[in-house]
């Protein structure tokens, strides 16, 4: 008896244990449900700090003027006052719209080489390639843009009559299309990767060819994974900053042509706040109303996706 | 009659083999364009940026005159301000991620928190930057400072951080989880002791992407104002008198690489764009080193451990 009293004194039975840790347990859960919650509130502030201040910008500015089709200027800096948006969404879409045009296609293709004809040893040196490029900073792209693609686009239109400025939509967009080629043809890559084998071994087996068997088996298979990886790009490039403020300049004009130079909505938001902007004015509340906007667009972009890949999504 | 046939099948054999083959063409002018074109650039940026990157371009403050100029202060505003970020994502980030794959019940609250993350990573760097200049510079008034800097990059690669942790924690069998619990390990033990040490390496990748993301980010930085000529370094941390550490160094004004690079890309004097070329060829380098590092820890771990 006294024996067992003393390991019972020694060593707590595992109740006992149980019962000393569980506040311990019970706090530890609970900061780390804190730290989880944390990224909610992220979301919160960034809507709280957006809508805040865009309200702030309709209580001078009418609906009207902002979403102004019919005579689209937006200068907040001048003294004749415009904000119709579209001048800003026009550059953007542009700008996205060159560099999904070279990156989509490109970045397909090579997803494709990878995954069904490309043997294992070029695979394996490639992929991380492809990923430490796809690392690469977007200032440095911009570099790329103003001062290598910029000058030989301009010798190679020359000779069409074509005069490129240095600052133009054209280069702007195609570096962006280099830098999201990377990420779209790696993404896509998994997703033809994950098809079973068995499929491709079945086109095989009744007499397709390779090209038949990616196309029309290894493709449409993984087509909801491949839409992710374009949405994904295509919201990299509506969001991207550095590469249009140096290489598309960042006046505000109205345009759609890719030969021109005109600032995207992120780059007009970085040219507004890098000056000495007084807080509470109507251009700094400018720059929260564009900032909306550009959220709205690749939300809804982002919500498009979503919706996509659900409804294409094969199961195996 | 059969002949005809056999004929007929070997003219579609020999014209989808012909597909095959411009397909392999149209690939390699794709790789010519997604590849080549980068590998040219990256080369003619090295040739051009390596005339300027010497040890007095490393160790030099930023100077009006091209030639003295040089990435000091940049350098060592980088070097605090990824330092802060990771002290402040770091914890936070695995905290989620262990919360969300360890303890979250099904349910609309672990719902809405993982929809809101894989919504975050897809928020355009630049939203960043305005939320960090509506609420940490003038909500906080916490000015231009290191610490918003760090605030703002560790809150854009918080998803980063958080996605990794989870896949790497998903990575571990269940059965080690059940071993640990019939040894009586309480929850947190066993995720403590056995699933975080066996997961560390998916972790650590994914700790290193983000900070190599953040490492390149100018926008969201620009935005709160962070784009002005400075010459000295932030206060030092060590003091001579009591307590000897000091921490207003946060409050310090700074500069980081990428935005020193596009302050001088966006000059018109060439000699400018030279010193864009040599912090570009140091930026380069860091990323593409930390994303190095990244693959190979991945494929490190992924050989060492066979479950």
């Amino acid at each position: 008896m006294s024996t067992d009293s003393a390991v019972s004194k020694s060593s707590p039975t595992f109740r006992q244990v149980r019962t000393l840790r569980a506040p311990k347990e019970r706090v530890i859960e609970v900061l780390l449900f804190m730290a989880a919650a944390s990224s909610v509130l992220t979301t919160f502030g960034i809507m709280w700090v957006l809508v805040g201040d865009t309200l702030e910008f309709f209580k001078e500015v009418s609906l009207g003027d902002f979403f102004n089709l019919s005579d689209p200027k937006w200068t907040p800096l001048f003294e004749d006052k415009n904000y119709a948006i579209i001048t800003l969404i026009a550059p953007t879409l542009v700008t996205t719209g060159v560099s999904v045009f070279f990156a989509v296609p490109i970045g397909t293709v090579i997803a494709i080489y990878l995954s069904e004809y490309a043997n294992g040893t070029l695979r394996e040196w490639l992929k991380p390639i492809l990923e430490m490029l796809a690392g690469v900073p977007s200032v440095v792209f911009g570099y790329f843009a103003l001062l290598v693609v910029s000058p030989i686009l301009q010798t190679m239109l020359r000779p069409f009559g074509v005069e490129l400025g240095g600052f133009n939509m054209l280069s702007a967009g195609l570096v962006m299309g280099i830098s999201i080629v990377p990420l779209i043809s790696s993404i896509s890559e998994d997703a033809m990767r994950a098809v079973p084998v068995q499929m491709r071994e079945g086109a095989y087996a009744v007499g397709a060819t390779r090209i038949q068997t990616a196309l029309q088996v290894v493709v449409p298979s993984a087509i909801s994974g491949i839409i992710a990886a374009y949405i994904l790009g295509i919201s990299r490039s509506i969001g991207q900053t550095m590469i249009v403020a140096i290489a598309a300049g960042l006046q505000t004009t109205y345009t759609w042509n890719p030969l021109d130079g005109a600032a995207t909505i992120s780059a007009y938001i970085m040219q507004v706040s890098q000056g000495d902007i007084v807080h509470g004015s109507l251009e700094y509340n400018t720059i929260f109303a564009a900032g909306l906007t550009l959220v709205f667009m690749t939300l809804g972009l982002n919500l498009l996706g979503f919706w996509l890949i659900k409804r294409y999504r094969e199961v195996y | 009659m059969a002949i005809e046939n056999i004929q007929v099948l070997r003219a579609s054999i020999k014209k989808r083999k012909l597909w095959d083959q411009v397909f392999v063409v149209i690939a390699f002018i794709s790789l010519f364009f997604g590849f080549a074109i980068l590998m040219g650039l990256m080369t003619q940026l090295f040739l051009q940026g390596a005339t300027r990157l010497n040890w007095s371009f490393l160790t030099s403050p930023p100077s009006p005159r091209a030639e003295e100029a040089g990435i000091l202060v940049a350098s060592v505003g980088t070097a605090t301000v990824m330092l802060v970020t990771m002290v402040l994502a770091v914890p936070i980030g695995i905290s989620s991620g262990i919360y969300l794959q360890e303890y979250a019940k099904k349910g609309w609250l672990s719902d809405v928190i993982e929809i809101n993350v894989a919504n975050l990573a897809g928020v355009p760097s630049i939203v960043y930057g305005l939320l960090a200049l509506g609420l940490f510079k003038q909500q906080l008034q916490l000015g231009e400072s290191i610490i918003t800097a760090a605030l703002t990059l560790s809150l854009l690669i918080l998803p980063v951080v958080i996605v990794t942790t989870r896949e790497a924690l998903k990575a571990i069998p269940q059965t080690l989880r059940e071993g640990a619990y019939a040894i009586g390990t309480s929850r947190w033990q066993m995720v403590w002791d056995h699933v975080l040490p066996a997961s560390a390496g998916g972790i650590l990748t994914g700790i290193i992407v983000g900070l190599s993301r953040a490492i390149g980010e100018a926008a969201p930085l620009i935005t709160i104002g962070a784009l002005t000529f400075i010459t000295s370094l932030p206060d030092s941390p060590i003091k001579g008198e009591f307590p000897f550490i000091s921490f207003s160094w946060l409050k310090s004004d700074f500069t980081v690489l990428p935005i020193q690079m596009f302050d001088w890309v966006s000059r018109p004097q060439p000699a400018f764009q030279l010193n864009a070329g040599a912090a570009g060829i140091v930026l380069v380098l860091l990323t593409v080193i930390m994303n190095g590092a990244a693959i190979y820890l991945r494929i490190y771990f992924r050989n060492r451990i066979k479950w």
